[in-house]
């Protein structure tokens, strides 16, 4: 029997932080749950205890669905997103699978500047961009922010693939060429299915960064109808003077749902993503 | 797709073999430059473009809509000259500094903390990651009520524990303001911190802390002399890349304060915003972008350098 002091130790050391950290991170989310299912009397009640729900509803939840355009907005989140990361995965591709394999005049120059447009934060960009969609003319469409979000998601994308297309033996695309494969069937037929792990990181690092993005969408899509979730919520729930706090939070916590879900399926392709370098945070 | 038998090597090309497009197609370089063109096109189209059409629009007065006027220099003439750009300057630099400390120290302990061996380990790392995943605008709605002046969890809390007799106003007082937003750009960036640090620390092998403590290594030493060294590199590189995106922030700060009260939580991002976008001075905007460019430059350049170091 180990006395308890190693207990003791590992309560210190290990459970007390640990629950710490825990409470620290998960709270918000808590708050959001149980703020959703208050009724307003609960909510805006100094005298009642707060941290739990006494009488739970569901009231917040079909005002958010029948009254608001909260489904329009995750319809549109998710178009985005998904049309987002399918274009930026497969162009992300064509650029790392190069750089990472093989030699060709301009290599160093192209590799500087896709890690350059990776690191160039979005605030530099937006104004002369907003500019730019303007005379497009096309302020107010999905396609301004289907156009815009691949600036942040491809040069990530490259720069993630890189990694994983470098560890790839040149040998095994050498042998397959011998036997008569282009480069192009050696790249699909190959590498990439080699890579597998990789482009799973990386979509589903492109799709949490595509339900993320905010500022882009702020700017170009002013009609409710185009809305996605985050600016939807941000815009048009926070009404002044009224009580819009239970609705608030449901919208919070069903937009998160789509995230959390392709994240709860694919966490260690997640974390291999964010520890194979560098992030956006 | 046309494949060959495979017993059919193809020879190395020989001078004065017609040249084929598939034979072309075969050539590194132009295989690598058909893959690389479409990618390429977008991010200049994209990203080079506006980059260097936004230098230009900060030498214009350029109303939204409207033509723009060349004026040299004179939108930084004004900016230097205005106590608010320098508040907001000073804000920034504050704002970044801080949430990297907290970050950097909350993170490294989250990491020491995740790094010791006990069941269900995999799924609270998930569980801590959550703050860094979820849309930053969306959480940043629950601490909004967290923090709001009539019904704050934190004030209650604060008044039944005793600690205080009436609540504060977390986002309305100014410096309590700046305060509150580091808070939660701590809360959602010390998980990227905690897990990419112990990704780090998995990599020590455990003959070194050994081999530490058969030479009566105490447990500070062996911290200072085994794990920092190993993690040094890892260390730098998140930092790094946190401190530049944290610059860049404007999603957490505009939905929580919007910049207030009183310019007192404004940074350059959503000050530019403001100007360029609500008063439509677009000009004038794209120069208070542009002033985050020299810390930037400076950041990236030092990291270039130490990546390529290693």
């Amino acid at each position: 029997m180990v006395g308890g002091h190693d207990l003791a130790t590992r309560i210190r050391r290990l459970y007390l932080p640990l629950a710490a950290f825990l409470v620290l991170m998960l709270f918000p989310f808590y708050w959001m749950l149980i703020t959703s299912i208050k009724p307003n009397r609960e909510l805006y009640n100094a005298r009642i205890m707060p941290l739990i729900v006494h009488q739970p509803t569901l009231k917040h939840y079909v005002d958010l669905l029948t009254e608001t355009n909260f489904l329009t907005w995750t319809y549109n989140t998710m178009l985005v997103a998904v049309v987002t990361t399918a274009v930026s995965v497969v162009l992300g591709t064509m650029m790392a699978y190069p750089l990472a394999r093989m030699r060709f005049p301009g290599a160093a120059v192209v590799a500087i500047g896709v890690a350059a447009t990776y690191l160039v934060p979005q605030p530099l960009l937006f104004i002369p961009m907003s500019d730019i969609i303007n005379r497009l003319e096309l302020g107010n469409t999905l396609t301004a922010v289907m156009l815009t979000y691949p600036t942040l998601l491809i040069p990530f994308c490259a720069w993630l693939l890189m990694g994983y297309f470098k560890s790839v033996p040149r040998e095994l695309e050498e042998a397959a060429r011998i036997d008569g494969a282009s480069r192009f069937q050696a790249m699909v037929r190959i590498v990439l299915p080699l890579c597998t792990p990789g482009l799973l990181s990386a979509g589903i690092f492109a799709f949490t960064l595509a339900q993320n993005e905010f500022l882009y969408a702020l700017i170009f899509l002013a009609k409710s109808e185009v809305r996605t979730v985050p600016v939807g919520a941000i815009t048009e729930l926070i009404r002044g003077d009224v009580f819009y706090w239970g609705q608030l939070m449901a919208a919070a916590l069903l937009g998160s749902v789509p995230v959390a879900i392709i994240y709860s399926f694919f966490v260690d392709y997640y974390v291999a993503g964010l520890t194979a370098g560098a992030v956006k945070n | 797709m046309a494949v060959g038998p495979a017993s059919i090597a193809r020879p190395a090309p020989v001078a004065g073999r017609p040249i084929t497009l598939r034979g072309l197609l075969e050539r590194e370089g132009v295989f690598s430059w058909i893959m690389l063109t479409p990618g390429v096109l977008f991010l200049l189209a994209f990203v080079a473009y506006p980059f260097f059409y936004g230098i230009f629009l900060s030498l214009e007065e350029h109303p939204v809509a409207r033509a723009g006027r060349f004026v040299g220099f004179a939108n930084f003439v004004i900016l230097a000259h205005d106590g608010v750009f320098w508040q907001v300057t000073r804000n920034t630099f504050m704002y970044v500094a801080v949430t990297t400390v907290f970050k950097l120290l909350g993170g490294f302990a989250m990491a020491l903390v995740m790094n010791q061996s006990f069941r269900g380990r995999n799924l609270t790392r998930a569980f801590l990651l959550l703050p860094f995943i979820v849309p930053t605008a969306l959480s940043t709605v629950a601490w909004m009520w967290i923090l709001d002046p009539t019904f704050s969890i934190v004030n209650w809390l604060l008044v039944h524990g005793g600690v205080i007799t009436s609540g504060y106003s977390w986002l309305g007082n100014a410096s309590l303001a700046m305060w509150s937003l580091i808070v939660v750009n701590t809360w959602r960036g010390m998980p990227f911190y905690g897990i990419t640090l112990l990704a780090g620390l998995q990599t020590i092998s455990p003959d070194l802390y050994e081999a530490a403590a058969i030479d009566g290594a105490t447990t500070t030493q062996r911290f200072l002399y085994v794990t920092l060294p190993v993690i040094k590199p890892v260390l730098i590189i998140v930092t790094m890349f946190s401190v530049i995106f944290t610059f860049g922030d404007f999603q957490l700060i505009y939905a929580l304060t919007h910049g207030g009260p009183a310019n007192a939580t404004h940074v350059f991002s959503t000050w530019a915003f403001d100007i360029g976008m609500s008063g439509g001075q677009l000009g004038m905007g794209a120069a208070v972008a542009l002033a985050i460019l020299p810390a930037l430059v400076v950041l990236i350049v030092g990291l270039t350098i130490y990546l390529r170091r290693e």
